[in-house]
């Protein structure tokens, strides 16, 4: 495989999706407004320690903004007659879910930081070196893992985006309330504690806790390996079911 | 059996004889059915080929495995030269696709449509940009490039799916029933602008219900029919081929009986009145029957006309045939 053409073709999907669907409403509603409303239905009225559970609205904000991308493009792009048109141009599946994910990851970066950065503002964290050199690359693999997920989760997809941003909230939602976000990981035990260590996010929210000063579970090289370790079956996976279901609906 | 490699010591000669598209036994199965079987054929460089076919016959399966959207069954598919199995990057760079609805992105204005597929090509910004602004007023559309493509009629998405497809200058183009439903100005500048390309080197295939449009483009058309070839010539000699479907049309000054005019050489008279159509593979023949009829029953002839069937009959009977 040329990989030239490969990267080119990457980047050249990244753009598309940048300029196509970040605008879209969809991914406002599940990106931005959806965590937003989650957050302060979780924190107003209520007496909590907002530093302690900081890192878990991070991740979740992460979660939900980088995988809000990926289940409208295919279908979307299904529905638009525009899917089967891209699949003639020097692209194959590999390179359109890569280039899906870079689109998510990106949009997920962007809204992360501006979170983490008026976070910061408001109570300055205490980061060891550690934490530091692990920061980017929780913030990287974070949002390249969800990114992934919500590419994985519109690969079966026909032309109807409604169908598949349905199922997008029945995975996600139900992931953000056994990841240690609401119920801190130390307190979990028995069947909630194996679940926990089912989903991805609880990895990323381990992860944030060890960063920001709030002292992970899991060690915080076995969260950044079990990030990279999803991020790697979300791609494969999409990859697989994408080049069974690609003229699905066409 | 030893096969022998006539261009070896002439690369030079085997890239200019190699064909623009080598289809090899392409077949295609959806469960049970098999939408194409069995179908080869070959389109030489800076040929106008047309791709015909009643609904359903195995057209876009078979565009779509030479596109390299569909992996076929068996078969293979070259593009200049180059594998669409085992090579499909390159051999796609090579050319450009025009579907049938025009597939571009409504929320994106002419002119970003048009760069974005240049970058899917690797041109550089200078090139997207100059070439962009150069196709999009060839194509008409210079005063709207920078609007937004939802606000365009169905012609002018067609003429920028067009620009898409061309701006990396393709060495081979294909069209899927490119000019269906549109208006007359738009099919024309489409037909034009394909055309002005086919000129300048670049090999085309178009898919069309159009008949007389691919009769009056193409250089050599296929015509498929359950997912087989039934038939690959020029128009011209797939015409000539029905040579029982050439006919002599005479309009005479009074009505007359068909039964009249029965003999060996026509097989077969249409019409009422005094305008008659008659059937034959010998138009001298049955030009000198009509005469004989003429002087007997002392007529006269308005006109007279001798008609060779034309592409759409062919295909008619082709179709028909295998149906």
């Amino acid at each position: 495989m040329n990989l030239r053409i490969v990267v080119r073709g990457v980047m050249a999907t990244a753009v598309k999706d940048i300029k196509i669907y970040y605008k879209k409403p969809p991914v406002f509603i599940f990106g931005l407004i959806l965590p937003t409303f989650l957050f302060f239905a979780f924190f107003v009225g209520r007496q909590l320690d907002l530093e302690k559970y900081y890192p878990g609205f991070l991740a979740m904000a992460l979660f939900f903004t980088a995988s809000s991308v990926g289940p409208l493009i295919i279908p979307w792009e299904k529905q638009a007659g525009t899917f089967e048109r891209l699949l003639s141009l020097p692209v194959n599946i590999p390179i359109l879910v890569l280039g899906d994910t870079m689109a998510g990851a990106g949009f997920g970066l962007i809204i992360s930081l501006v979170i983490f950065a008026a976070g910061a503002l408001l109570m300055p964290f205490t980061m060891t070196l550690v934490a530091i050199a692990a920061l980017p690359l929780l913030f990287i693999l974070g949002n390249l893992c969800f990114a992934a997920l919500g590419v994985l989760l519109s690969s079966p997809a026909g032309p109807v985006p409604s169908n598949i941003m349905m199922l997008a909230a029945l995975v996600r939602f139900p992931l953000i309330f056994i990841s240690g976000i609401f119920v801190p990981l130390a307190e979990m035990t028995g069947t909630a504690r194996t679940i926990t260590m089912l989903s991805p996010l609880t990895y990323l929210v381990d992860g944030f806790n060890h960063a920001l000063g709030n002292g992970g579970d899991i060690p915080l090289a076995l969260d950044l390996l079990m990030l990279m370790a999803f991020t790697v079956v979300f791609l494969l996976t999409a990859n697989y079911i994408l080049k069974r279901k690609s003229l699905k609906g066409l | 059996m030893k096969s022998f490699n006539i261009y070896r010591g002439h690369p030079k000669l085997a890239v200019e004889l190699m064909p623009a598209i080598e289809a090899n036994g392409l077949t295609k199965l959806f469960g049970e059915f098999k939408a194409v079987d069995d179908v080869s054929f070959e389109v030489p460089k800076g040929q106008f080929f047309g791709l015909l076919g009643p609904n359903g016959a195995g057209k876009t399966t078979t565009i779509r495995m030479m596109i390299g959207v569909l992996r076929p069954d068996q078969g293979s598919v070259s593009i200049m030269g180059i594998s669409m199995d085992k090579e499909p990057l390159l051999a796609k760079e090579r050319l450009g696709v025009i579907p049938e609805v025009g597939n571009v992105y409504p929320d994106l204005t002419a002119r970003e449509n048009l760069e974005l597929f240049g970058r899917f090509y690797g041109l550089t910004k200078r090139t997207r940009e100059e070439r962009a602004s150069a196709l999009l007023e060839e194509l008409g559309l210079g005063a709207r490039a920078d609007d937004k493509i939802k606000r365009f009629s169905k012609g002018m998405k067609q003429r920028v799916s067009i620009g898409c497809a061309i701006i990396h200058q393709p060495q081979v183009l294909f069209l899927d029933e490119p000019t269906e439903g549109l208006d007359v100005q738009s099919r024309r500048m489409i037909v034009e602008k394909v055309n002005k390309m086919n000129k300048a080197g670049c090999t085309v295939v178009l898919t069309t219900h159009n008949i007389e449009e691919a009769s009056r483009l193409c250089h050599r058309v296929c015509i498929i029919n359950h997912g087989k070839i039934v038939a690959l010539d020029t128009p011209e000699r797939l015409s000539s081929t029905f040579e029982g479907a050439r006919s002599v049309e005479v309009t005479f000054d009074r009505v007359v009986d068909c039964g009249l005019f029965s003999a060996q050489c026509i097989s077969r008279t249409e019409g009422e009145g005094n305008k008659l159509r008659f059937y034959t593979s010998d138009p001298d023949e049955a030009i000198d029957r009509i005469m004989q009829v003429r002087d007997e029953m002392g007529l006269t002839i308005i006109s007279l006309n001798t008609l060779a069937p034309s592409l759409e009959d062919v295909f008619v009977k082709l179709t028909e045939m295998g149906a």
